[in-house]
């Protein structure tokens, strides 16, 4: 089956096409491009929440109790939870379902687990198609939720419209498990299990992080208490991710950050497409490896034969590209 | 430049039964084989466990029971695969379930049945050789 | 000490000569030796390894602090260990005869085995109890069944221990409510029931309530019986079954005190004196394969156990202080291949349990790897107990095996990494902060995986399955559970629906849930439910409605 073929069920609703579509996008097969740009004027309807913080935090827990909260709001749920693959067997254990079983027959929660796996190209691509894949199929909130741990868990919520930071009190009395690049991301900052002792002083502590943050915004992220595991603090969390979706909407945020974000997709999906399209011409080209060995052994510099590979390429490239406009 | 294609697997305990020594230890050589493991919990219903390997997309369901219900569970998930048109889902059981019952098992679509005494090896095995991907 | 140095000095001379000499011949099996836990085995153990040098602080005597020798004084020379057989399956009529029978073949207590349903508090006829009805215990709906499950059984005779957990409260109740009808008061009643909910989140999974819940309406039970039970065990804190999900020996020490430990501070924190319950906890273990280990972690067990409540609690009374335990072999290590084998295998272990000083013990059957055990099994498994115990006089003489250095040294080792774990779940916040985190868990998950591991690569012998092994004809007479006691059980409970006295029964159950959300003792209005005919699914669903539904923690 390829992706294409799936496009229509998606938009009709069919849950199965919509899972099968986003093994394909994991597996990157061929036709994924093409059934993700149908499905393209589809999306943008969906409201996206960026979840991430460190392991133990309780995510999962508030990621099932928002959806309740959602639920009872009349939303429809999509969640996307990404764990990591082992590095050496590009094996996982996916989890987070096990959190997620009040809503495990609820026909309006559609919850999919991804592993990080070895993406070539990265992983935020492939959450990102997932996300626009159950954006399309029609689902009004979409949760990602990530394992806080650097710099490719950034990019993974970088999607979001709206990101939420999880951290729990304890843990060392600093701010230690959010890491650097976490912290400046965050549109809402939420302190977890609230019942635990230095709740309320964490709280202080990320207030006080935020004063000395020297860029001027009008939207300064809150810092809410949630104790997930009672369902404490879920409404006024819920009520805060709609504020911030206002706010986004009435400054005029979230057309500019679409706009941005349409910028920064086109230049990565050329780039992309185009580092794909070179490295496959080059693969196994005797030229190329000869070209290797010269840049080891130090009779050729890496910096000019990339000049010439790259012009040899956009020519022939420029080439092909014209002879298919004549042929047509 | 494209990733390879991984089993994915869902790894589930139907019925009340919480023994789970058994599913846990699976799920993690599935996943030292290179799988991706999705598990549930405990106290999974045949819809549950249905539901979640058709949002999953699975290519395997690995149903762990100990407690005896096998002959009523087992063959609920295989009939509520079929309706969903989700043949192809490879069903392999596990747990204490006695020689005779399995030759009704596999009637209803349950592909083998691994017993105690197992080695982890020959699940993996089995699945490499017998998976739809 | 001279005498030590001297030793020391042989030793080494030992180990340099004869040994290194015999070596280059004839190297030794294994490079290195260690239990089936993992603690390293050394070739030889002498008196500078044993515990014994300070006799009376780290061993003592029997029925003294701290109990390393036994918690009775003069131990099975006064009367051995109960006979205890697990059991149930079918229908309250089905396991009365089968408790009769064993009754019959001289066992000394029963132990009552409930199905899934009754154990998550489900009756019958609820949509998740399908396919489960009597199939690993016996059903019981209400207090009409508990009167069939007990019909000729005088109560203030057996003693009755029951594997119930999370609705242990009314099945308690029942039982009162049942003896009351055959004209015993609750003063008289002896056994058990297991209401041990923090292995359950652990371990076992037949959990109900979030943890506070639930540790309210344990402490109800210990406050009750401490007032109205004398003789019954409010609680069996089981390792039995965290071992069974794979742990170590140290391990299965460890959780088990440290939930013990939990229990008594949230009993202490309701308002109870330690002294005023302590001597009615009592606890469970596994006979796993390792003898001498095994004999080591209840001598072990005993020792930390008393030090805990002496120094941690300040239990003042020396009764609070004995650990008692109910033993059961290792289901976990029978095997499906060549089933009569596991007859030796439990024949060994209940030879550890009964030299490791146990109060009860269950012989597993040897067909418990394939189904559920015929009466057969069932009795060579008791008569394996009645072997020990009048055979082999090993119950003559008190904690036979003590000054073993081997076993001392062992002692002293499980003891020690026991104490390692509480101190890591003290840190934590306790037991129950330790089990939401999944730290329990997860440390057993990967101590059965490195075994499991272990089995497979040959590392482990297990006889008949990675090595010894035949081609085998199955043919076994297996016990089958009759598949038409569900609906049976159901039209049962129909009936009984219709013809309670709905007032009556309606009134309790209000009376119940107001009870509920408030903080009084629920032991006396759970009686009054069960006596309305109030049943376990109602009673435990009016609680799941006011305190919510545990749900347990990714640990993968």
């Amino acid at each position: 089956m390829s992706a294409t073929q799936l496009v229509e069920g998606v938009l009709s609703g069919n849950r199965r096409d919509l899972a099968r579509l986003i093994s394909l996008i994991e597996d990157e097969e061929p036709s994924v491009p093409e059934a993700l740009g149908q499905l393209y004027r589809h999306t943008g309807r969906g409201h996206i929440v960026g979840i991430t913080g460190p392991p133990g935090s309780g995510k999962s827990t508030l990621v099932t109790r928002m959806t309740t909260e959602y639920r009872t709001r009349n939303k429809t749920v999509g969640i996307v939870c990404v764990d990591p693959s082992s590095p050496f067997t590009g094996g996982a254990l996916l989890g987070d379902r096990i959190r997620m079983q009040e809503h495990a027959l609820d026909r309006e929660v559609f919850v999919r687990s991804m592993g990080t796996r070895g993406h070539l190209g990265g992983l935020a691509r492939a959450t990102s198609d997932a996300v626009r894949a159950i954006d399309a199929f029609g689902k009004d909130i979409i949760i990602v939720e990530t394992v806080g741990a650097g710099q490719s868990e950034v990019e993974v919520i970088d999607i979001a419209h709206t990101i939420l930071v999880i951290d729990v009190p304890g843990a060392g009395d600093d701010i230690q498990a959010i890491k650097a690049g976490i912290m400046e991301i965050a549109d809402i900052f939420v302190v977890n299990k609230s019942d635990m002792p230095g709740a309320e002083r964490k709280v202080t502590e990320i207030n006080a992080m935020l004063d000395t943050d020297p860029r001027e915004r009008a939207w300064r992220p809150p810092v809410l208490m949630t104790n997930a595991r009672d369902g404490e603090g879920i409404a006024g969390l819920v009520d805060t991710i709609d504020a911030h979706r206002k706010y986004l909407v009435d400054s005029g945020l979230l057309a500019e950050k679409g706009l941005q974000r349409s910028r920064e997709e086109l230049k990565t999906i050329m780039e992309h497409k185009l580092t794909t399209e070179l490295m496959e011409k080059l693969k196994g080209l005797p030229e190329y490896e000869r070209a290797i060995k010269k840049i080891a052994d130090r009779s050729d510099d890496p910096y000019s034969v990339a000049e010439r590979l790259i012009t040899k390429f956009l020519a022939d490239y420029g080439r092909r590209v014209a002879e298919s406009e004549r042929k047509r | 430049m494209s990733s390879p294609k991984r089993i994915r697997v869902l790894v589930a305990k139907p019925g009340l039964d919480g023994h789970d020594r058994g599913a846990k230890v699976v799920a993690r050589a599935l996943r030292d084989a290179g799988m991706e493991v999705v598990y549930t919990g405990l106290r999974q219903t045949p819809e549950m466990i249905v539901e979640a390997a058709i949002q999953e997309s699975v290519h395997v369901i690995g149903l762990s029971i100990l407690s005896g219900a096998h002959n009523a569970l087992l063959p609920r998930v295989t009939e509520l695969l079929h309706k969903e048109g989700a043949d192809d889902i490879l069903v392999i059981a596990g747990g204490i379930i006695p020689e005779d019952d399995v030759p009704g098992l596999k009637k209803h679509g349950i592909a083998e049945v691994f017993g105690p005494g197992t080695r982890l090896s020959e699940i993996v095995d089995y699945i490499k050789a017998h998976v739809k991907l | 000490m001279s005498g030590n140095d001297d030793t020391e000095k042989a030793l080494k001379q030992w180990e340099e000569g004869t040994v290194s000499k015999t070596l280059t011949k004839f190297p030794e099996r294994e490079p290195k030796f260690e239990t089936i836990s993992g603690v390293p085995v050394k070739r030889l153990y002498t008196p500078l390894d044993s515990g014994c040098q300070d006799y009376q602080r780290s061993l003592g005597f029997p029925g003294e602090f701290p109990f390393t020798r036994g918690v009775q004084t003069t131990m099975y020379r006064g009367r051995f260990w109960t006979m205890r057989q697990y059991s149930g399956y079918g229908t309250a009529r089905e396991t009365n005869r089968r408790f009769r029978f064993l009754l019959e073949q001289g066992q000394t207590g029963l132990s009552v085995a409930f199905d899934l349903p009754t154990q998550v508090g489900y009756d019958s006829d609820h949509p998740m109890a399908q396919g489960e009805v009597g199939k690993v215990g016996v059903a019981i709906n209400s207090i009409a069944d508990m009167e069939v499950l007990f019909d000729s059984i005088p109560l203030d005779k057996v003693s009755t221990s029951m594997t119930i957990n999370a609705p242990a409260a009314v099945l308690l109740a029942m039982y009162i409510a049942v003896a009351e009808k055959q004209g015993v008061q609750m003063d008289k009643l002896r056994g058990t029931i297991q209401n041990d909910i923090l292995k359950e989140y652990v371990a076992r999974g037949t959990y109900i309530y979030p943890p506070k819940s639930s540790m309210r309406l344990i402490t109800d039970t210990f406050k009750f019986c401490s007032e109205k039970m004398p003789l019954w065990n409010t609680i069996s804190i089981s390792g039995y079954h965290i071992r069974e999900a794979g742990s170590t020996a140290a391990q299965e020490l460890a959780f088990t005190l440290a939930n013990g430990i939990a229990y008594v501070e949230a009993a202490v924190k309701a308002g109870l004196d330690i002294d005023s319950f302590a001597s009615r906890l009592s606890f469970f273990f596994g006979s796993h394969s390792d003898f001498f280990e095994e004999i080591a972690k209840f001598r072990a067990a005993r020792r930390l156990w008393a030090k805990i409540m002496k120094e941690r609690f300040k239990a003042k009374d020396d009764e609070s202080c004995k650990m008692r335990f109910h033993t059961q072999t290792a289901g976990c290590t029978l095997t499906a291949q060549q089933p009569d084998n596991n007859v030796v295998r439990v024949t060994l272990q209940a030879l550890q349990a009964v030299l490791g000083g146990t109060q009860s013990l269950h012989t597993n059957s040897r067909d418990e790897a394939l189904s559920l055990p015929t009466e057969q099994s069932v009795q060579i498994a008791l008569r394996t107990q009645q072997i020990i115990a009048h055979e082999t006089g090993v119950g003559d003489t008190i904690d036979p095996i003590a000054g073993s250095y081997y076993v001392e040294s062992l002692t002293d080792e499980t003891e020690r990494r026991a104490e390692e774990y509480i101190q890591k779940i003290d840190l934590m916040g306790g037991a129950i902060a330790a089990i939401e985190a999944g730290f329990m868990q997860r440390e057993i998950q990967d101590s059965a995986y490195e075994y499991q591991k272990r089995v497979d690569a040959r590392k482990r012998i297990v006889v008949g399955v990675n090595m010894f092994t035949e081609k085998e004809d199955r043919e076994f007479d297996y016990l089958r559970v009759n598949p038409d006691l569900e609906k049976e059980q159901v039209v049962q409970l129909k009936r009984l629906r219709e013809k309670r006295d709905h007032g009556l029964w309606k009134e309790a159950m209000r009376s119940l849930r107001v009870a509920a959300q408030g903080e009084v003792n629920l032991m006396p209005f759970i009686i009054s439910a069960v006596k309305a005919f109030a049943t376990v699914g109602e009673i435990c669903g009016v609680l799941r409605q006011v305190w919510g539904e545990y749900k347990a923690p990714d640990i993968m």
